[in-house]
């Protein structure tokens, strides 16, 4: 039996292949698309919407929210995009979710190769953000990107490290980042609040400005949601806070006419 | 050694008469020449500690050859005969692990890798273009059903332990073994008594020098297979030392 449609009621070349003796993959007048039979990624499906992260006094502290959108439906609620990568680094993901959970099965498999070899070596945010970076361009260097904006933050050896790595491998470093739509409402905020003072912000500084770009991002974004997770690394390692609701204000909206229901 | 000189041992892939494979048999004569290797599986762990027998004085301590290796956070492997065999198998053990948790998406039970090291092993004693293992491997871990412990001998035959022992001081260390309350014992009573056997066992070859090698997985450590932190090394190998002189 020939599965595939296209071949369904064409004559078969008898002259090549007189009794059917080719593998049906392998039979000319066979050919599905101008892909060759491969097809690569060209967008991303569930997706996350912006990551934030800034430097402190201690370390540095990134913010996510819970949020996977299936295009504008807003299909998952309760997905955490930071993920610990060993003991001194935090990887916060925007794009697609599934290529985030591939990046994370890869990280997950690296850190246990790496503690295996008992060298008294662990790889730092450094590291990991230069395997991403490789990663990420040797796979838009075969047309078929993760299609992914990352932040990794860590501390490490008594520094600071705050990077991005998006899809085509593009990589910078600042002391504030934020991806997505966040990069265009957040990213002036968190200068703001954090230039020049990265070395005295507290850690309940920090996470104030976070939530309040945050909260920002939940009124300005339409793929965005008020449950959201914070991860601070600093001396003592990681940690990943719970979900956390932000606290909104909607009064505003009556006032503003083709908003809710209108009285005239 | 009535098998040399019958022909039926140059090659694993031939029997005996009697029904046995000589090439298999030697295998573990390479283990009971070598250092002994002891496995513990007590209350909420494992030990497992290692007499390194130090050929020659010139060798830098600690710096090279270890005897137990980490397999996965939560594996680990001890082994006793040749060393670069047992190298061999502990990074065949990693890729098993490592394989496992691809496909299952989830960490491998220390059975899991014990099986599939066993039949990687047993392959070895079908033909007569290989050579068996000479190592015996005992795994040791802390998975989502407790501690359990595995020995893989040569023949690709593996058992669930308690206390293993294996290499040259294994009788006298499975007797010592036998003693303990295993089931009662904290991994942290255990590091001493595992320090204590094998400096014991050691009085039957005192004409060489050795380092004892110790790596534990337990409550104490979150569930991740270390090597014994050095001040706990250092005050086990002491009460060992200090037990041995009152013994005598």
């Amino acid at each position: 039996m020939d599965h595939f449609p296209t071949n369904w009621g064409r004559p078969r070349n008898d002259a090549f292949d007189a009794y059917g003796t080719y593998p049906i993959q392998q039979r000319p007048n066979n050919i599905k698309d101008n892909f060759n039979g491969v097809q690569r990624t060209q967008q991303p499906i569930v997706t996350g919407t912006s990551v934030l992260a800034i430097k402190y006094k201690d370390g540095i502290m990134m913010a996510a929210d819970n949020l996977a959108s299936y295009g504008s439906l807003a299909r998952f609620k309760d997905v955490q995009r930071l993920h610990a990568v060993g003991n001194h680094t935090v990887l916060g993901a925007s794009g697609d979710m599934s290529d985030f959970q591939y990046i994370q099965s890869l990280l997950d498999d690296l850190i246990i190769e790496e503690f295996t070899e008992q060298d008294e070596h662990t790889l730092g945010p450094a590291e990991i953000h230069e395997y991403l970076s490789q990663l990420m361009y040797g796979r838009r260097s075969k047309l078929n990107p993760l299609w992914n904006s990352l932040l990794v933050g860590g501390y490490k050896d008594g520094k600071r490290f705050l990077a991005y790595v998006d899809l085509l491998g593009t990589t910078y470093s600042a002391s504030t980042i934020a991806t997505g739509y966040g990069s265009y409402i957040a990213q002036p905020l968190l200068r703001k609040a954090v230039e020049g003072r990265e070395d005295t912000l507290t850690e309940r500084e920090a996470q104030a400005i976070l939530e309040e770009s945050l909260l920002v991002l939940f009124y300005r974004d339409a793929r965005s949601l008020d449950k959201y997770q914070i991860a601070k690394v600093t001396e003592s390692g990681v940690s990943i806070s719970e979900s956390m609701a932000l606290r909104t204000s909607w009064s505003f909206a009556e006032g503003i006419r083709g908003y809710g229901a209108q009285t005239q | 050694m009535t098998s040399i000189g019958t022909g039926y041992d140059l090659s694993a892939s031939t029997y005996s008469p009697d029904g046995r494979i000589f090439q298999v048999e030697y295998a573990s004569k390479a283990v009971d020449n070598s250092g002994t290797t002891i496995g513990l599986r007590v209350k909420d762990g494992i030990v497992l500690a290692v007499e390194k027998l130090v050929h020659s004085k010139l060798l830098v301590p600690g710096a090279s050859n270890r005897r137990i290796q980490t397999i996965d956070k939560h594996i680990g492997l001890a082994t006793a005969g040749y060393l670069a065999d047992g190298r061999h198998l502990a990074n065949r053990a990693r890729s098993e692990a490592s394989n496992f948790r691809e496909f299952y998406h989830s960490p491998p039970q220390v059975k899991d890798v014990t099986e599939r090291l066993g039949q990687y092993v047993q392959v070895y004693t079908l033909y007569s273009s290989v050579r068996p293992f000479g190592v015996s491997t005992i795994l040791g871990g802390v998975d989502k059903t407790g501690p359990n412990l595995y020995v893989v001998e040569p023949s690709g035959v593996f058992f669930g332990y308690h206390g293993a022992a294996v290499g040259k001081g294994r009788q006298l260390a499975k007797a010592e073994l036998e003693k303990l309350k295993l089931a009662e014992l904290s991994t942290r009573e255990a590091v001493f008594e595992v320090a204590r056997i094998i400096h014991l066992v050691h009085e039957d070859n005192k004409e060489k020098e050795f380092e004892l090698e110790m790596s534990w997985i337990g409550a104490e450590t979150q569930g991740i297979f270390l090597p014994v932190p050095k001040d706990l090394h250092q005050e086990a190998e002491e009460k060992a030392k200090a037990a041995l002189d009152n013994f005598e």
